[in-house]
Protein backbone atom coordinates (compact mmCIF):
# COMPACT_ATOMS: atom_id res chain seq x y z
CA UNK A 1 0.00 0.00 0.00
CA UNK A 2 1.55 3.14 -0.74
CA UNK A 3 0.49 5.78 1.87
CA UNK A 4 1.60 8.48 -0.41
CA UNK A 5 -1.87 7.91 -2.93
CA UNK A 6 -3.82 7.69 0.64
CA UNK A 7 -2.30 11.30 1.91
CA UNK A 8 -3.15 12.45 -1.36
CA UNK A 9 -6.72 11.48 -1.31
CA UNK A 10 -6.93 13.09 2.54
CA UNK A 11 -5.62 16.16 1.58
CA UNK A 12 -7.74 16.34 -1.68
CA UNK A 13 -10.67 16.15 0.28
CA UNK A 14 -9.79 18.53 3.38
CA UNK A 15 -9.24 21.41 0.21
CA UNK A 16 -12.89 20.53 -0.49
CA UNK A 17 -14.13 20.65 2.76
CA UNK A 18 -12.31 24.13 3.37
CA UNK A 19 -14.40 25.54 0.24
CA UNK A 20 -17.71 23.61 1.59
CA UNK A 21 -18.54 26.36 4.33
CA UNK A 22 -22.21 25.71 3.96
CA UNK A 23 -22.22 22.34 5.62
CA UNK A 24 -19.33 22.60 8.04
CA UNK A 25 -20.20 26.14 9.62
CA UNK A 26 -23.17 25.49 10.97
CA UNK A 27 -20.81 22.17 12.64
CA UNK A 28 -18.45 24.45 14.37
CA UNK A 29 -21.54 26.12 16.75
CA UNK A 30 -21.91 22.51 18.19
CA UNK A 31 -17.97 22.60 19.47
CA UNK A 32 -17.91 26.16 20.13
CA UNK A 33 -21.21 26.07 22.40
CA UNK A 34 -19.20 23.13 24.57
CA UNK A 35 -16.07 24.27 25.25
CA UNK A 36 -17.06 28.35 25.61
CA UNK A 37 -20.93 28.64 26.30
CA UNK A 38 -21.30 25.72 28.80
CA UNK A 39 -18.14 26.28 30.55
CA UNK A 40 -19.04 30.11 30.80
CA UNK A 41 -22.37 29.19 32.09
CA UNK A 42 -21.31 27.33 34.86
CA UNK A 43 -18.01 29.09 35.74
CA UNK A 44 -18.91 32.60 35.48
CA UNK A 45 -22.97 33.18 34.95
CA UNK A 46 -24.63 31.26 37.94
CA UNK A 47 -22.29 31.81 40.67
CA UNK A 48 -22.94 35.32 40.04
CA UNK A 49 -26.51 34.57 39.65
CA UNK A 50 -28.56 34.42 43.10
CA UNK A 51 -29.48 31.30 43.91
CA UNK A 52 -27.78 29.74 41.08
CA UNK A 53 -25.63 27.45 42.92
CA UNK A 54 -28.34 26.50 45.47
CA UNK A 55 -30.65 25.84 42.93
CA UNK A 56 -28.04 23.26 41.56
CA UNK A 57 -27.12 21.97 44.65
CA UNK A 58 -30.48 21.27 46.23
CA UNK A 59 -31.95 20.16 42.91
CA UNK A 60 -33.48 16.23 43.73
CA UNK A 61 -31.98 15.03 40.59
CA UNK A 62 -28.50 16.54 41.52
CA UNK A 63 -29.23 15.54 45.14
CA UNK A 64 -29.47 11.50 43.63
CA UNK A 65 -26.40 12.45 41.46
CA UNK A 66 -24.41 13.05 44.26
CA UNK A 67 -26.05 10.59 46.67
CA UNK A 68 -25.35 7.23 43.74
CA UNK A 69 -21.86 8.95 43.42
CA UNK A 70 -18.98 6.18 44.01
CA UNK A 71 -16.27 6.85 46.55
CA UNK A 72 -13.30 7.52 44.02
CA UNK A 73 -15.46 10.67 42.54
CA UNK A 74 -16.72 12.04 46.37
CA UNK A 75 -12.91 11.99 46.87
CA UNK A 76 -12.62 14.70 44.52
CA UNK A 77 -15.50 16.85 45.88
CA UNK A 78 -14.37 16.67 49.02
CA UNK A 79 -13.59 19.88 50.94
CA UNK A 80 -15.11 22.18 48.14
CA UNK A 81 -17.26 25.15 48.55
CA UNK A 82 -20.50 24.52 46.52
CA UNK A 83 -19.56 26.97 43.90
CA UNK A 84 -16.22 24.62 43.39
CA UNK A 85 -18.76 21.38 43.49
CA UNK A 86 -21.04 22.78 41.22
CA UNK A 87 -18.21 23.29 38.96
CA UNK A 88 -16.16 20.22 39.07
CA UNK A 89 -19.75 17.67 39.28
CA UNK A 90 -21.09 19.49 36.01
CA UNK A 91 -17.73 20.39 34.08
CA UNK A 92 -15.72 17.74 35.35
CA UNK A 93 -17.82 14.43 35.53
CA UNK A 94 -21.66 15.22 34.03
CA UNK A 95 -20.60 17.13 30.72
CA UNK A 96 -17.94 14.52 30.18
CA UNK A 97 -19.71 12.20 27.88
CA UNK A 98 -21.52 15.21 26.13
CA UNK A 99 -18.35 16.23 24.25
CA UNK A 100 -17.65 13.20 23.09
CA UNK A 101 -20.21 14.58 20.37
CA UNK A 102 -17.68 16.59 18.96
CA UNK A 103 -15.07 14.17 17.75
CA UNK A 104 -18.73 12.09 16.74
CA UNK A 105 -20.33 15.50 14.80
CA UNK A 106 -16.75 16.09 12.84
CA UNK A 107 -15.81 12.39 11.53
CA UNK A 108 -19.43 11.31 10.44
CA UNK A 109 -19.90 15.13 8.66
CA UNK A 110 -16.45 14.36 6.81
CA UNK A 111 -16.79 11.13 6.22
CA UNK A 112 -20.46 11.23 4.48
CA UNK A 113 -19.10 13.97 2.37
CA UNK A 114 -16.08 12.49 1.46
CA UNK A 115 -17.83 8.90 0.80
CA UNK A 116 -21.28 9.59 0.04
CA UNK A 117 -21.04 13.27 -1.28
CA UNK A 118 -18.57 12.14 -4.10
CA UNK A 119 -20.64 9.21 -5.02
CA UNK A 120 -23.62 12.03 -5.15
CA UNK A 121 -21.71 14.57 -7.37
CA UNK A 122 -20.72 11.42 -9.37
CA UNK A 123 -16.98 12.59 -9.13
CA UNK A 124 -16.14 9.14 -7.48
CA UNK A 125 -15.61 7.37 -10.97
CA UNK A 126 -12.94 9.66 -12.11
CA UNK A 127 -11.49 8.43 -9.10
CA UNK A 128 -11.93 5.03 -9.82
CA UNK A 129 -10.00 4.77 -12.79
CA UNK A 130 -6.35 6.18 -11.00
CA UNK A 131 -3.65 3.97 -10.85
CA UNK A 132 -4.59 2.99 -6.83
CA UNK A 133 -5.39 0.21 -4.83
CA UNK A 134 -8.92 0.16 -3.39
CA UNK A 135 -7.46 -0.03 0.34
CA UNK A 136 -5.48 3.16 -0.89
CA UNK A 137 -8.45 4.83 -1.38
CA UNK A 138 -10.29 3.76 1.11
CA UNK A 139 -7.95 4.50 4.06
CA UNK A 140 -6.98 7.78 2.22
CA UNK A 141 -10.81 8.41 2.62
CA UNK A 142 -10.71 7.22 6.53
CA UNK A 143 -7.77 9.54 7.06
CA UNK A 144 -9.98 12.23 5.86
CA UNK A 145 -12.41 11.87 8.26
CA UNK A 146 -9.90 11.20 11.43
CA UNK A 147 -7.48 13.13 11.15
CA UNK A 148 -9.63 16.55 11.24
CA UNK A 149 -12.22 14.84 13.76
CA UNK A 150 -9.34 14.02 16.65
CA UNK A 151 -7.01 17.02 16.04
CA UNK A 152 -10.72 19.29 16.47
CA UNK A 153 -11.35 17.05 19.74
CA UNK A 154 -8.01 17.62 21.18
CA UNK A 155 -7.87 21.77 19.99
CA UNK A 156 -11.46 21.65 21.82
CA UNK A 157 -10.20 19.86 25.04
CA UNK A 158 -7.18 22.40 25.32
CA UNK A 159 -9.31 25.30 25.42
CA UNK A 160 -12.20 24.43 27.11
CA UNK A 161 -8.94 23.13 29.82
CA UNK A 162 -7.91 26.97 29.73
CA UNK A 163 -11.37 28.07 29.83
CA UNK A 164 -12.51 25.88 32.83
CA UNK A 165 -9.39 26.45 34.92
CA UNK A 166 -8.80 30.30 33.97
CA UNK A 167 -12.66 30.94 35.16
CA UNK A 168 -12.37 30.18 38.33
CA UNK A 169 -9.38 30.44 39.16
CA UNK A 170 -9.68 32.59 41.91
CA UNK A 171 -12.12 30.55 43.67
CA UNK A 172 -9.82 27.01 43.31
CA UNK A 173 -6.34 28.79 43.89
CA UNK A 174 -4.96 25.60 41.66
CA UNK A 175 -5.59 23.71 38.11
CA UNK A 176 -8.55 21.62 39.19
CA UNK A 177 -8.80 20.23 35.84
CA UNK A 178 -8.75 17.86 33.80
CA UNK A 179 -9.64 14.71 35.92
CA UNK A 180 -8.15 11.69 35.34
CA UNK A 181 -11.11 10.05 33.19
CA UNK A 182 -10.74 12.82 30.36
CA UNK A 183 -7.06 11.67 29.44
CA UNK A 184 -8.86 8.15 28.63
CA UNK A 185 -11.53 10.11 27.14
CA UNK A 186 -9.72 12.58 24.91
CA UNK A 187 -6.81 10.36 24.10
CA UNK A 188 -8.77 6.31 24.33
CA UNK A 189 -12.57 7.05 23.79
CA UNK A 190 -12.63 9.79 21.59
CA UNK A 191 -10.43 8.18 18.55
CA UNK A 192 -12.45 4.53 19.09
CA UNK A 193 -15.79 6.85 18.58
CA UNK A 194 -13.99 8.31 15.79
CA UNK A 195 -13.01 4.76 14.21
CA UNK A 196 -16.34 3.93 14.59
CA UNK A 197 -18.66 6.16 13.34
CA UNK A 198 -16.03 6.33 10.56
CA UNK A 199 -16.81 2.70 9.45
CA UNK A 200 -20.27 2.83 10.10
CA UNK A 201 -20.49 6.21 8.16
CA UNK A 202 -18.35 3.97 5.05
CA UNK A 203 -20.72 1.21 5.48
CA UNK A 204 -23.77 3.40 5.48
CA UNK A 205 -22.40 5.25 2.20
CA UNK A 206 -21.86 2.32 0.10
CA UNK A 207 -25.40 2.27 0.13
CA UNK A 208 -26.62 5.96 0.18
CA UNK A 209 -26.76 7.51 -2.92
CA UNK A 210 -26.54 11.05 -0.60
CA UNK A 211 -24.42 13.11 1.40
CA UNK A 212 -27.83 13.70 3.57
CA UNK A 213 -28.89 9.85 3.76
CA UNK A 214 -25.68 8.99 5.27
CA UNK A 215 -24.91 11.71 7.49
CA UNK A 216 -28.65 11.41 9.23
CA UNK A 217 -28.61 7.64 9.25
CA UNK A 218 -24.95 7.57 10.78
CA UNK A 219 -25.62 10.42 13.15
CA UNK A 220 -27.42 8.18 15.18
CA UNK A 221 -24.73 7.01 16.43
CA UNK A 222 -24.76 10.47 18.54
CA UNK A 223 -26.86 8.03 20.89
CA UNK A 224 -24.05 6.55 22.40
CA UNK A 225 -23.54 9.23 24.30
CA UNK A 226 -26.89 10.07 25.29
CA UNK A 227 -27.05 6.71 26.50
CA UNK A 228 -23.71 7.58 28.97
CA UNK A 229 -24.97 11.59 29.52
CA UNK A 230 -28.50 9.96 30.69
CA UNK A 231 -27.29 6.88 32.38
CA UNK A 232 -24.67 8.99 34.48
CA UNK A 233 -27.39 11.40 35.29
CA UNK A 234 -29.90 8.84 36.91
CA UNK A 235 -26.77 7.08 38.42
CA UNK A 236 -27.32 4.01 36.70
CA UNK A 237 -23.23 4.21 35.25
CA UNK A 238 -20.90 6.46 36.42
CA UNK A 239 -18.03 7.17 33.90
CA UNK A 240 -14.71 6.30 36.15
CA UNK A 241 -12.06 5.71 34.70
CA UNK A 242 -12.39 2.32 34.32
CA UNK A 243 -15.66 2.28 32.68
CA UNK A 244 -13.76 4.50 30.05
CA UNK A 245 -11.09 2.23 29.47
CA UNK A 246 -14.13 -0.58 28.92
CA UNK A 247 -15.53 1.54 26.39
CA UNK A 248 -13.20 2.67 24.44
CA UNK A 249 -12.75 -1.26 24.36
CA UNK A 250 -15.78 -2.00 23.29
CA UNK A 251 -15.71 0.91 20.72
CA UNK A 252 -12.31 -0.49 19.37
CA UNK A 253 -14.22 -3.72 18.44
CA UNK A 254 -16.82 -2.40 17.01
CA UNK A 255 -14.99 -0.08 15.09
CA UNK A 256 -12.82 -3.03 13.99
CA UNK A 257 -15.64 -5.45 13.18
CA UNK A 258 -17.86 -2.80 11.07
CA UNK A 259 -14.96 -1.49 9.66
CA UNK A 260 -13.74 -4.95 8.41
CA UNK A 261 -17.17 -5.38 6.94
CA UNK A 262 -16.65 -1.39 5.03
CA UNK A 263 -13.78 -2.18 3.96
CA UNK A 264 -15.12 -5.62 2.15
CA UNK A 265 -17.73 -3.38 0.70
CA UNK A 266 -15.04 -1.09 -0.73
CA UNK A 267 -14.39 -2.23 -3.92
CA UNK A 268 -14.70 -0.61 -7.34
CA UNK A 269 -16.80 -3.29 -8.28
CA UNK A 270 -19.44 -2.76 -6.01
CA UNK A 271 -19.10 0.81 -5.55
CA UNK A 272 -20.25 0.70 -9.10
CA UNK A 273 -22.91 -2.25 -9.09
CA UNK A 274 -24.60 -1.54 -5.96
CA UNK B 1 0.29 -6.10 -31.45
CA UNK B 2 -3.34 -6.43 -29.85
CA UNK B 3 -3.65 -3.49 -27.06
CA UNK B 4 -7.40 -4.94 -26.09
CA UNK B 5 -8.66 -8.42 -26.64
CA UNK B 6 -11.88 -9.26 -25.32
CA UNK B 7 -13.18 -12.98 -26.01
CA UNK B 8 -16.60 -13.49 -25.97
CA UNK B 9 -17.04 -11.40 -22.93
CA UNK B 10 -20.61 -10.81 -20.87
CA UNK B 11 -20.88 -8.83 -17.71
CA UNK B 12 -24.52 -8.81 -15.62
CA UNK B 13 -25.50 -5.93 -13.12
CA UNK B 14 -28.21 -7.40 -10.73
CA UNK B 15 -30.02 -9.66 -12.93
CA UNK B 16 -29.66 -7.50 -16.34
CA UNK B 17 -26.47 -8.63 -18.74
CA UNK B 18 -24.96 -4.88 -19.88
CA UNK B 19 -22.36 -7.06 -22.21
CA UNK B 20 -23.07 -10.29 -23.93
CA UNK B 21 -20.38 -12.65 -25.32
CA UNK B 22 -18.52 -9.25 -26.87
CA UNK B 23 -15.55 -10.68 -28.65
CA UNK B 24 -13.08 -7.79 -30.34
CA UNK B 25 -9.44 -7.10 -30.57
CA UNK B 26 -7.50 -3.65 -30.86
CA UNK B 27 -4.40 -2.95 -32.37
CA UNK B 28 -1.72 -0.99 -31.00
CA UNK B 29 -1.98 2.60 -32.37
CA UNK B 30 -5.20 2.34 -33.85
CA UNK B 31 -8.44 5.26 -33.00
CA UNK B 32 -10.69 2.42 -32.28
CA UNK B 33 -14.79 3.74 -31.84
CA UNK B 34 -17.57 2.14 -29.83
CA UNK B 35 -20.68 3.17 -31.45
CA UNK B 36 -24.01 2.45 -30.12
CA UNK B 37 -27.09 3.74 -28.52
CA UNK B 38 -27.48 4.54 -24.43
CA UNK B 39 -27.50 1.08 -22.50
CA UNK B 40 -25.72 -0.27 -25.47
CA UNK B 41 -22.64 -1.76 -23.51
CA UNK B 42 -20.10 0.82 -24.34
CA UNK B 43 -19.48 2.27 -20.60
CA UNK B 44 -19.64 -0.75 -19.34
CA UNK B 45 -16.56 -2.18 -21.79
CA UNK B 46 -14.72 0.60 -20.74
CA UNK B 47 -14.95 0.10 -16.94
CA UNK B 48 -14.12 -3.68 -17.91
CA UNK B 49 -10.95 -2.92 -19.70
CA UNK B 50 -9.53 -0.95 -17.14
CA UNK B 51 -10.17 -3.38 -14.34
CA UNK B 52 -13.13 -1.63 -12.37
CA UNK B 53 -15.25 -4.81 -13.17
CA UNK B 54 -14.86 -8.08 -13.67
CA UNK B 55 -16.12 -10.08 -16.30
CA UNK B 56 -18.93 -12.36 -15.61
CA UNK B 57 -17.79 -14.96 -18.29
CA UNK B 58 -15.46 -14.78 -20.83
CA UNK B 59 -11.35 -13.45 -20.95
CA UNK B 60 -9.73 -10.30 -21.89
CA UNK B 61 -6.23 -9.24 -21.82
CA UNK B 62 -5.68 -5.44 -22.28
CA UNK B 63 -2.08 -3.97 -22.68
CA UNK B 64 -0.91 -7.86 -22.13
CA UNK B 65 -2.62 -8.24 -18.75
CA UNK B 66 -5.44 -9.47 -17.05
CA UNK B 67 -7.51 -6.28 -16.02
CA UNK B 68 -8.64 -7.04 -13.37
CA UNK B 69 -6.19 -9.01 -11.56
CA UNK B 70 -3.55 -5.78 -12.73
CA UNK B 71 -5.70 -3.27 -12.77
CA UNK B 72 -3.46 -0.61 -11.11
CA UNK B 73 -0.16 -1.49 -13.72
CA UNK B 74 -3.15 -1.37 -16.67
CA UNK B 75 -4.88 1.98 -15.03
CA UNK B 76 -1.11 3.50 -15.01
CA UNK B 77 -1.18 2.99 -18.54
CA UNK B 78 -4.52 4.72 -19.49
CA UNK B 79 -6.56 7.78 -19.61
CA UNK B 80 -9.89 7.90 -19.39
CA UNK B 81 -12.41 10.58 -19.52
CA UNK B 82 -15.67 9.59 -18.11
CA UNK B 83 -19.28 10.53 -19.47
CA UNK B 84 -19.68 13.43 -17.31
CA UNK B 85 -16.28 15.33 -16.43
CA UNK B 86 -16.70 13.86 -13.21
CA UNK B 87 -14.23 16.78 -11.90
CA UNK B 88 -14.20 17.99 -8.23
CA UNK B 89 -16.50 21.63 -8.78
CA UNK B 90 -15.10 23.09 -5.29
CA UNK B 91 -11.19 23.23 -6.17
CA UNK B 92 -9.37 24.84 -9.38
CA UNK B 93 -8.66 23.40 -12.51
CA UNK B 94 -4.93 23.49 -11.15
CA UNK B 95 -5.80 21.56 -8.27
CA UNK B 96 -7.68 19.34 -10.21
CA UNK B 97 -5.01 18.14 -12.54
CA UNK B 98 -2.50 18.37 -9.70
CA UNK B 99 -4.59 15.82 -7.46
CA UNK B 100 -4.51 13.44 -10.55
CA UNK B 101 -0.97 13.84 -11.72
CA UNK B 102 0.12 12.77 -7.88
CA UNK B 103 -2.14 9.77 -8.01
CA UNK B 104 -0.62 8.44 -11.14
CA UNK B 105 2.78 8.90 -9.63
CA UNK B 106 4.12 12.20 -11.73
CA UNK B 107 7.08 14.09 -10.23
CA UNK B 108 6.48 17.59 -8.82
CA UNK B 109 8.42 19.17 -12.07
CA UNK B 110 6.76 16.77 -14.79
CA UNK B 111 3.47 17.72 -13.58
CA UNK B 112 3.55 20.83 -13.50
CA UNK B 113 5.22 21.20 -16.66
CA UNK B 114 2.34 18.72 -18.29
CA UNK B 115 -0.40 20.88 -16.64
CA UNK B 116 1.10 24.15 -18.17
CA UNK B 117 1.82 22.46 -21.42
CA UNK B 118 -2.15 21.38 -21.45
CA UNK B 119 -4.29 24.37 -19.68
CA UNK B 120 -2.09 26.59 -22.44
CA UNK B 121 -3.16 23.79 -25.67
CA UNK B 122 -6.85 23.80 -24.18
CA UNK B 123 -7.47 27.66 -23.49
CA UNK B 124 -7.39 27.40 -19.73
CA UNK B 125 -4.46 29.37 -18.27
CA UNK B 126 -6.07 32.03 -17.55
CA UNK B 127 -8.78 29.95 -15.74
CA UNK B 128 -6.22 28.17 -13.71
CA UNK B 129 -7.02 29.33 -10.73
CA UNK B 130 -10.26 29.61 -11.10
CA UNK B 131 -13.11 27.15 -9.09
CA UNK B 132 -14.21 23.99 -11.74
CA UNK B 133 -18.15 24.82 -10.57
CA UNK B 134 -17.51 28.46 -12.36
CA UNK B 135 -16.89 26.93 -15.59
CA UNK B 136 -19.21 26.46 -18.50
CA UNK B 137 -20.02 23.32 -19.88
CA UNK B 138 -17.21 23.06 -22.71
CA UNK B 139 -14.66 24.32 -20.12
CA UNK B 140 -15.14 21.40 -17.94
CA UNK B 141 -15.33 18.88 -20.86
CA UNK B 142 -12.05 20.49 -22.20
CA UNK B 143 -10.20 20.34 -18.39
CA UNK B 144 -11.70 16.58 -17.85
CA UNK B 145 -9.69 15.55 -21.47
CA UNK B 146 -6.69 17.19 -20.41
CA UNK B 147 -6.48 15.28 -17.06
CA UNK B 148 -7.54 12.24 -19.07
CA UNK B 149 -4.13 12.73 -20.91
CA UNK B 150 -2.02 14.30 -18.17
CA UNK B 151 0.62 11.57 -17.99
CA UNK B 152 1.07 10.32 -21.07
CA UNK B 153 -0.90 7.52 -21.50
CA UNK B 154 -0.72 4.69 -23.82
CA UNK B 155 -4.23 3.75 -24.59
CA UNK B 156 -6.68 6.43 -24.05
CA UNK B 157 -10.32 6.09 -23.48
CA UNK B 158 -12.81 9.32 -24.75
CA UNK B 159 -16.89 8.71 -23.47
CA UNK B 160 -18.42 11.27 -25.53
CA UNK B 161 -14.91 13.63 -25.97
CA UNK B 162 -16.95 16.21 -28.12
CA UNK B 163 -20.22 16.55 -26.52
CA UNK B 164 -20.85 19.99 -25.01
CA UNK B 165 -18.09 21.13 -27.18
CA UNK B 166 -18.42 24.23 -29.78
CA UNK B 167 -17.78 23.23 -33.31
CA UNK B 168 -14.06 25.04 -33.26
CA UNK B 169 -12.76 23.30 -30.08
CA UNK B 170 -14.58 19.96 -31.71
CA UNK B 171 -12.26 19.74 -34.30
CA UNK B 172 -9.58 20.87 -31.70
CA UNK B 173 -10.32 17.50 -30.29
CA UNK B 174 -9.95 15.37 -33.44
CA UNK B 175 -7.45 16.96 -34.48
CA UNK B 176 -5.37 16.22 -30.42
CA UNK B 177 -6.94 12.72 -31.25
CA UNK B 178 -4.95 12.01 -34.49
CA UNK B 179 -1.80 14.14 -32.52
CA UNK B 180 -1.49 11.39 -29.90
CA UNK B 181 -1.79 8.78 -32.18
CA UNK B 182 0.56 10.54 -34.50
CA UNK B 183 3.57 11.82 -32.13
CA UNK B 184 2.93 9.30 -29.12
CA UNK B 185 1.78 6.09 -30.42
CA UNK B 186 -1.34 6.23 -28.28
CA UNK B 187 -4.06 4.09 -28.70
CA UNK B 188 -7.50 5.43 -28.59
CA UNK B 189 -10.95 4.50 -27.80
CA UNK B 190 -13.98 6.60 -28.61
CA UNK B 191 -17.86 6.15 -27.44
CA UNK B 192 -19.83 8.35 -29.78
CA UNK B 193 -22.82 9.05 -30.79
CA UNK B 194 -21.01 11.64 -33.52
CA UNK B 195 -20.93 9.04 -36.48
CA UNK B 196 -19.39 11.81 -38.65
CA UNK B 197 -16.91 12.62 -35.97
CA UNK B 198 -15.63 8.80 -35.39
CA UNK B 199 -15.47 8.81 -39.27
CA UNK B 200 -12.98 11.29 -39.31
CA UNK B 201 -10.36 10.03 -37.05
CA UNK B 202 -11.23 6.10 -36.15
CA UNK B 203 -9.52 3.23 -38.22
CA UNK B 204 -11.91 0.48 -36.48
CA UNK B 205 -15.32 0.72 -34.97
CA UNK B 206 -17.00 -1.46 -33.79
CA UNK B 207 -20.86 -1.26 -33.14
CA UNK B 208 -22.75 -2.19 -29.97
CA UNK B 209 -26.29 -2.59 -29.14
CA UNK B 210 -28.05 -3.60 -26.12
CA UNK B 211 -25.07 -5.19 -24.66
CA UNK B 212 -24.48 -7.05 -27.95
CA UNK B 213 -21.80 -6.90 -31.07
CA UNK B 214 -23.50 -5.91 -34.00
CA UNK B 215 -19.81 -5.92 -35.99
CA UNK B 216 -16.71 -5.23 -36.17
CA UNK B 217 -14.05 -4.18 -38.42
CA UNK B 218 -12.45 -1.43 -40.60
CA UNK B 219 -15.24 1.39 -41.76
CA UNK B 220 -14.19 -1.11 -44.79
CA UNK B 221 -15.18 -4.28 -43.13
CA UNK B 222 -18.47 -2.88 -41.45
CA UNK B 223 -19.81 -1.47 -44.99
CA UNK B 224 -18.94 -5.25 -46.36
CA UNK B 225 -21.04 -6.20 -42.74
CA UNK B 226 -23.83 -4.14 -43.78
CA UNK B 227 -24.55 -5.34 -46.92
CA UNK B 228 -24.07 -1.63 -48.43
CA UNK B 229 -22.59 -1.66 -51.32
CA UNK B 230 -19.73 0.48 -53.08
CA UNK B 231 -21.27 3.41 -55.19
CA UNK B 232 -20.45 5.34 -58.41
CA UNK B 233 -22.28 8.59 -59.41
CA UNK B 234 -23.03 9.24 -62.95
CA UNK B 235 -23.59 12.67 -64.83
CA UNK B 236 -24.51 13.00 -68.43
CA UNK B 237 -24.81 15.69 -70.63
CA UNK B 238 -27.85 14.47 -72.22
CA UNK B 239 -31.16 12.64 -71.15
CA UNK B 240 -30.26 8.85 -70.73
CA UNK B 241 -31.82 6.43 -73.83
CA UNK B 242 -34.40 4.21 -71.83
CA UNK B 243 -33.26 0.77 -72.24
CA UNK B 244 -29.99 2.14 -70.42
CA UNK B 245 -30.77 0.61 -67.33
CA UNK B 246 -31.61 -3.14 -68.61
CA UNK B 247 -28.58 -2.66 -70.51
CA UNK B 248 -26.43 -1.96 -67.64
CA UNK B 249 -27.24 -4.34 -65.12
CA UNK B 250 -25.98 -7.30 -67.96
CA UNK B 251 -23.22 -5.93 -66.82
CA UNK B 252 -21.30 -8.54 -64.26
CA UNK B 253 -20.15 -5.76 -62.80
CA UNK B 254 -23.14 -3.52 -62.24
CA UNK B 255 -25.10 -4.61 -59.08
CA UNK B 256 -27.66 -2.71 -59.41
CA UNK B 257 -28.40 0.65 -61.44
CA UNK B 258 -30.42 4.09 -59.60
CA UNK B 259 -31.59 6.46 -62.27
CA UNK B 260 -31.53 9.84 -60.21
CA UNK B 261 -33.24 11.92 -63.82
CA UNK B 262 -33.08 11.91 -66.95
CA UNK B 263 -29.68 12.98 -66.79
CA UNK B 264 -27.58 10.96 -63.92
CA UNK B 265 -27.86 7.38 -62.37
CA UNK B 266 -25.86 5.89 -59.63
CA UNK B 267 -24.38 2.43 -60.14
CA UNK B 268 -23.68 -0.18 -57.16
CA UNK B 269 -20.63 -2.03 -58.55
CA UNK B 270 -18.79 -4.96 -56.97
CA UNK B 271 -15.34 -2.82 -56.64
CA UNK B 272 -14.68 -0.09 -57.91
CA UNK B 273 -11.80 -1.36 -60.15
CA UNK B 274 -14.44 -1.96 -62.40
CA UNK B 275 -15.32 1.57 -62.91
CA UNK B 276 -12.92 2.10 -65.86
CA UNK B 277 -14.56 -0.93 -67.50
CA UNK B 278 -17.99 0.64 -67.16
CA UNK B 279 -16.81 3.83 -68.41
CA UNK B 280 -15.27 2.43 -71.73
CA UNK B 281 -18.71 0.47 -72.19
CA UNK B 282 -20.64 4.27 -72.10
CA UNK B 283 -18.13 5.77 -73.96
CA UNK B 284 -18.34 3.21 -76.91
CA UNK B 285 -22.64 3.70 -76.24
CA UNK B 286 -21.37 7.68 -76.81
CA UNK B 287 -22.73 8.90 -73.54
CA UNK B 288 -21.23 11.84 -72.87
CA UNK B 289 -20.15 11.59 -69.32
CA UNK B 290 -19.74 15.07 -67.38
CA UNK B 291 -18.85 13.16 -64.01
CA UNK B 292 -17.77 10.30 -61.95
CA UNK B 293 -17.95 10.45 -58.98
CA UNK B 294 -17.31 7.15 -56.07
CA UNK B 295 -19.34 7.21 -53.29
CA UNK B 296 -18.71 5.22 -50.29
CA UNK B 297 -21.56 4.59 -47.75
CA UNK B 298 -20.82 6.58 -44.47
CA UNK B 299 -20.21 5.33 -41.07
CA UNK B 300 -23.96 6.95 -40.37
CA UNK B 301 -25.65 4.38 -43.15
CA UNK B 302 -23.68 1.24 -41.71
CA UNK B 303 -24.46 2.11 -38.30
CA UNK B 304 -28.28 2.79 -39.18
CA UNK B 305 -28.35 -0.36 -41.63
CA UNK B 306 -27.38 -2.54 -38.68
CA UNK B 307 -29.11 -1.02 -36.12
CA UNK B 308 -32.01 -1.30 -38.63
CA UNK B 309 -31.08 -5.07 -39.68
CA UNK B 310 -31.17 -5.68 -35.61
CA UNK B 311 -34.27 -4.15 -34.84
CA UNK B 312 -35.66 -6.24 -37.56
CA UNK B 313 -34.55 -9.51 -36.38
CA UNK B 314 -36.09 -9.14 -32.89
Amino acid sequence: MNIKNSFAIAQKDWLEVKQNKATFLPIMIVPLFFIVVIPLLFTLILPNVAGGVEDFTTDPDMQGFFAAMPAEMTKVLEGLDPTQTMIVAMLGYIFAPMFLIVPLMFSSTIAAESFAGEKERKTMESLLYTPISDQELFFGKVMAAAIPAILITWVCFFLYTIIVNAVPYASFGRLWFPLPVWWLLIFWVSPALVAMSISLTVLISTKAQTFQGAYQTSSAIVLVVVVFFIGQMTGVLFLSPLVALIMGVICWGVAAIIGRIGMHSFSRQKLLTD
Amino acid sequence: MDVINLNQVSFQYAKSFALRDVSFRMQKGEVFALLGPNGAGKTTTIRLVNGLLNTSSGSMTVLGCDPYKDGITIRRKTGVLTETPALYERLTALENLTFFGKLNGMSKVDLNKRIQELLDYFDLSEHAHQRVGTYSRGMRQRLAIARALLHHPELLFLDEPTSNLDPEIARQVQDLILQVKREEGCSVVICTHRLYEAEQVCDHAAIMHEGKLLAEGSLQELREAAGLAKRVRFAFQKPLPTALKTELLQMKVVKNVELQDEKELVLGVSDYESVPEILAWMIGKNLAILSVIPEIPSLEEVYFKLQDHQDEVK
